[in-house]
């Protein structure tokens, strides 16, 4: 027993190992947007001066606006369809269906290279060109698949028999939708829009090829400095978007996972 | 009357679920054909340019070498990631669904998975922090080391091998931890105590049972990672040339679409062999 007790400590350090392989590198690039170094030497000294310098660089601050107006967006449209599509999913029986939603896979698992730059083709092709909206089109269907399968995981605890109820008091299909299912699934609804938001604010590979250059989202801003040669600036704006982003996720957690048990 | 009933139903049906899929069409399958189409011209058909349809594309890549090398360059580097993954991820995901109970479990998992949610391009940057010369990593090695030394990976293949793994790695942990939280205590408990050492528990009874999580995490790494290109552009500068790069090149830099586009079909191509094969699997994870 007691070679059991040691393996199970042994275990707990490799876990503490992992976790900081995955940590360590975050903390040290956040630790680094504080100081003073242009050529990140050490010791450190304490600065906030790369924060504020941000503040006037105009380049990294239309991106940030631009970043945060696609994702809003993006949610916007990506929720609404995909909650209705996952209602009509869980509602109706139709053939084909199960085609359908074996088709939400392909913009999930192939590679993003793929997509990208079949959008930048098919898109170059009809007219529409690099820039916001060819951004947007492309974040949304990236999204539209994450919120379809999570509305669709909050729906399996929802009880049908609730609609028939409403339905035979002689309630609209509307008003069945509107006061009986969404206020029920309300938090997964939720967890699917901060899903939605965070592929479209973390998404480079797709913004990468349909930005247009000199109007690009934060990520391929970023990727252009990191090539040409950077200062603790890309630091701290990447320290402030890890902050975004998985403050989003532990949201998206607490909604998706807890939300359910009342 | 129940026909009618059925017809109005389908109706509802198609107007609530219609809207995201033409929006799929017209953001992922028509560009994946227009591509396809791309893929057999001569000349990307802007302007007034000419062009015509030909297999060329294809032909460069089975012809030169250099395409070819670089698909295997990057199938290997696949290979590599994955099994690092595996090797570090499954023995983590054990200990977090087997040994620890109750609200840690659910805590350090979640901590486990969050990065991975969290930005890839931002997690890539931060070991180009970490990894280049007279960095942290040298500074640190100085404290413990009583002599000098100067590690520098910065822009070599190990690095661009450390970044996947980091950003790839929660993946495994999720479909193993899912795969073991799945297999009853009671099975293990019984062969504990009939005797069965370990080794052999491990080997004939979690190691089988968790295998389709296993290979579901294998499948979402070794894709992704194939056709990556952002990451062997920062971490491997001069030895980071793959596939995905050169793809990326032709989209960016040299401006030959129908070329970029024949070699993102091929990668297509080996994508969907990969997912194909392995669908009966991924079909039993979930």
């Amino acid at each position: 027993m007691a070679m059991g007790r040691f393996l199970e400590r042994l275990g707990r350090v490799y876990l503490g190992v992992v976790l900081a392989f995955l940590y360590v590198p975050i903390l040290v690039m956040a630790v680094m947007s504080f100081n003073q170094s242009e050529f990140y030497q050490l010791p450190i000294r304490f600065t906030t001066g790369w924060y504020e310098k941000l503040w006037n660089n105009s380049e990294i601050l239309n991106a940030a606006w631009s970043s945060v107006w696609i994702a809003c967006t993006t949610t916007v449209i990506a929720t609404t369809l995909g909650t209705a599509a996952a209602i009509a999913f869980f509602r109706y029986e139709f053939r084909g269906k199960v085609i359908l939603q074996a088709l939400l896979f392909p913009p999930i698992a192939i590679p993003w290279l793929i997509t990208g730059t079949a959008m930048l083709i098919f898109f170059f092709s009809i007219g529409l060109g690099r820039g916001a909206p060819a951004v947007i089109i492309g974040h949304v269907a990236l999204a539209l698949p994450y919120v379809i399968v999570v509305v669709t995981a909050r729906l399996r605890t929802f009880d049908p028999q609730l609609e028939e109820a409403a339905r035979s008091l002689g309630a609209s299909s509307w008003e069945v939708t509107r006061s009986v299912t969404l206020p029920w699934i309300a938090s997964g609804i939720i967890a699917g829009a901060l899903f939605a938001f965070a592929v479209s604010f973390d998404q480079f590979v797709v913004s990468y090829f349909l930005a247009e250059p000199g109007d690009s989202t934060l990520p391929v801003v970023i990727y252009t400095a990191i090539r040409k040669g950077f200062t603790p600036e890309i630091n701290a704006i990447s320290t402030i978007i890890i902050v975004i982003s998985m403050s989003l996720m532990l949201l998206a957690a607490r909604y998706a996972n807890f939300g359910g048990e009342r | 009357m129940s026909s009618t009933l059925a017809r109005r139903d389908g109706l509802r049906a198609a107007t609530m679920i219609s809207p995201a899929y033409i929006w799929l069409t017209v953001a992922v399958f028509l560009p994946l054909a227009a591509m396809l189409f791309f893929s057999f011209l001569s000349e990307a058909p802007f302007g007034d340019r000419e062009w015509f349809v030909t297999a060329a594309n294809y032909m460069e890549f089975f012809e030169k070498g250099f395409y070819l090398k670089l698909l295997v360059r990057s199938l290997t580097l696949g290979l590599v990631v994955t099994g690092f993954c595996i090797l570090i991820g499954f023995p983590c995901a054990f200990v977090l669904a087997k040994t620890i109970k109750g609200r840690w479990r659910e805590a350090l998992f979640l901590l486990v998975i969050l990065p991975f949610w969290s930005n890839s391009l931002v997690r890539i940057f931060s070991w180009a922090i970490v990894l280049r010369g007279n960095g942290v990593i040298d500074s640190v090695l100085d404290l413990i080391l009583p002599f000098e030394v100067s590690v520098n990976l910065m822009f070599s293949y190990p690095a661009i091998v450390i970044g996947l793994v980091h950003s790839y790695l929660p993946y495994v942990i999720l479909t193993s931890y899912l795969a073991l939280q799945a297999i009853d205590d009671n099975l293990i408990d019984a062969a504990r105590s009939m005797g069965a050492p370990r080794r052999m528990i491990l080997w004939r009874i979690i190691i089988p049972l968790a295998l389709p999580g296993l290979i579901a995490g294998a499948v979402l790494i070794f894709v992704p990672v194939v056709g990556s290109f952002m990451e062997p552009r920062i971490l491997g500068g001069r030895s980071g040339t793959f596939f995905g790069t050169v793809i990326e090149d032709q989209f960016v830099a040299v401006f030959n679409w129908p070329l970029g586009a024949a070699l993102s079909f091929i990668l297509l191509g080996v994508v969907l062999l990969i997912l194909a094969v392995s669908s009966p699997v991924l079909r039993r994870a979930q």
